[in-house]
């Protein structure tokens, strides 16, 4: 009778935890556990996620996560509750305003979530619903239809503007990668695993480790405190060892022509 | 794409036998000059409570057979307007013209098996090529209205020409830009212009499948015309041609925004939410199709504006 009311207990926490997730999402138990492990998990609008209601395109969906009403921020997750590999990338905001924005393949609608990791050990967990016709992670790469698609892997487009006031540079990259998520009959995974930003001074200034949902030709938004830096560089990996190199050129403001 | 189908229209049934609401498209004509008619759609998006009623498909009664334009959404939509055509004459139907490749423009086409179903050499490409996905995504945004639906192709090529049905006048205008092909339709006797999709009245453009350079010159060539009644597939039917200008503005206004907005350093994400202005606030779905344009328009402009790096 006692193993009986203590298994009615259990059961009964169940959802009472997943009603404390405001988008009843069945996976968060779980992710939450994976992810944050034992530490203290509390939702927070200050950590604000922007995507669109409805994924006009499954393959790359624009996202951000502004943390930048928080103090102290020292990591930033992006998942997709409902995906396959539900983790977008981690963000390591080193000499940066706790700020991403990528766009991500959808598999089927889902709750998407930013976390910001603050000081104190805290996880900050804010986040938006995307619902999607689905099969964004399941679908072979667009750059397979250009014959010279493997010459061009790991080129880098990228530029960065003047920094402002607060000393913040906001800088865009876009990297041309297939990222296949390995779900495609005879394609393996194949995508960026690392890419870390640093100053021409070497300080390290964002690292981003990022997962099968970032899209083909992933683009990354940052906002990076160069200091003195001239110059930036990115430098990355994916998972077949395909390196990723390139500086990035600091524009200052009234030095330019 | 059709287990998705499959799967929504399961959802779509349960949805309706826990509601019970008949699915009918009320389909009434409206005359909009000689023999000419239309089905005036609403100006929303595709939803569960329109099912998919957002278009303005017509018809001419040319004393030689009907000539139908566009078959709507779904092939309930389809047979619905095939009865209400025979309501205001006996003629049988002669052809059917399907402006392009979008959803609500041919997925009626099961309704009209039984005649040619006219259409761009692109447009019947595009449907060749994308169909099966374009209906499959329909049974998801309408469910159970699309019961039934399958994709049926056009039977027929056209290309610019001018054509006599009965006692009407017809010219055939191939135009690109809104998709790679968009067929416009003049009647020279009555002066009514089917635009198809390149012009919206009072109802945001939509943009999937956009070349905005080759639109605005689309624009140029239907400004070119005589023209009495414009007819839009989406949006407000009119007696002059003012909305070939608001399409036209809103393209520019778009177009260059998001040009701004890549140089300025935004992210996609960020222009989701930017400022609309007021002059476009009376445009349906104007935040919604705003936004589906970012994700269309933007990822071009911003490969090409950011420098390769070494």
């Amino acid at each position: 009778m006692r193993t009986l009311l203590g298994l009615m207990l259990v059961l009964a926490a169940v959802p009472a935890a997943a009603q404390d997730d405001p988008f009843g999402s069945p996976m968060w138990e779980v992710l939450r556990g994976e992810y944050f492990g034992t530490a203290p998990v509390v939702f927070d609008g200050r950590v604000a996620v922007t995507a669109p209601a409805s994924a006009e395109n499954v393959f790359a969906v624009p996202v951000a996560v502004d943390a930048r009403a928080l103090e102290g921020v020292r990591e930033i997750v992006l998942l997709a509750d409902l995906n396959p590999f539900p983790l977008v990338l981690r963000y390591r905001p080193d000499a940066a305003a706790p700020f991403v924005a990528t766009r991500f393949k959808v598999q089927q609608a889902t709750a998407v979530r930013g976390a910001a990791l603050t000081a104190d050990g805290v996880w900050h967990v804010g986040g938006v619903m995307v619902d999607a016709a689905g099969g964004g992670c399941a679908a072979p790469a667009q750059s397979y239809a250009e014959k010279d698609w493997a010459e061009h892997v790991g080129e880098v487009q990228a530029r960065a503007w003047p920094p402002g006031p607060a000393g913040t540079a906001r800088v865009r990259l876009r990297i041309r990668h297939p990222q296949d998520t390995g779900l495609v009959a005879g394609i393996p995974a194949y995508f960026i695993e690392e890419l870390t930003l640093t100053g021409d001074d070497g300080r390290v200034l964002g690292r981003l480790q990022t997962g099968e949902p970032v899209a083909e030709n992933p683009v990354f938004t940052l906002e990076l405190r160069p200091g003195a830096a001239r110059s930036m560089r990115v430098r990355g990996r994916d998972n077949q060892a395909g390196e990723i190199d390139a500086t990035i050129p600091l524009p200052r403001v009234g030095r330019e022509g | 794409m059709r287990r998705l189908a499959l799967g929504s229209t399961l959802a779509g049934l349960l949805a309706l036998s826990a509601s019970a609401a008949p699915l009918t498209y009320a389909l009434t004509p409206t005359r909009i000059a000689e023999d000419t008619y239309v089905f005036e759609g609403t100006r929303e998006h595709f939803t569960r409570a329109n099912g998919g009623n957002i278009l303005n498909p017509g018809f001419i009664v040319t004393g030689d057979g009907v000539l139908v334009f566009q078959t709507g959404p779904s092939r309930r939509f389809g047979e619905a307007m095939r009865a209400a055509i025979a309501t205001v004459t006996a003629q049988p139907v002669r052809k059917v013209f399907v402006s392009n490749l979008h959803p609500d423009y041919w997925l009626g086409n099961q309704a009209f098996a039984d005649v040619p179903i006219a259409a761009l050499p692109g447009t019947i490409e595009g449907i060749r090529r994308e169909g099966e996905g374009i209906a499959g995504n329909m049974y998801r945004l309408i469910g159970d209205w699309m019961r039934g639906t399958e994709p049926v192709l056009p039977t027929e090529p056209v290309y610019g020409s001018t054509v006599v049905y009965g006692r009407h006048r017809l010219r055939l205008i191939p135009l690109e830009g809104h998709t790679d092909a968009d067929l416009a339709v003049l009647d020279e006797t009555t002066g009514v212009l089917f635009a198809g999709g390149v012009v919206f009245c009072d109802r945001t453009p939509t943009t999937p499948h956009a070349d905005v350079a080759k639109w605005l010159a689309a624009l140029d060539a239907l400004d070119a015309l005589e023209v009495r009644t414009l007819v839009p597939n989406h949006g407000r039917i009119r007696g002059d041609t003012a909305c070939i200008a608001q399409t036209r503005d809103w393209l520019t206004w778009l177009e260059r925004t998001l040009r701004d907005s890549v140089e300025a350093g935004l992210d996609m994400s960020e222009a989701l939410d930017l400022p609309i202005p007021e002059r476009f606030a009376g445009l349906g779905v104007l935040r919604e199709e705003y936004r589906r344009s970012v994700v269309h328009l933007w990822p071009k402009i911003e490969q090409a504006a950011l420098p390769r790096v070494r």
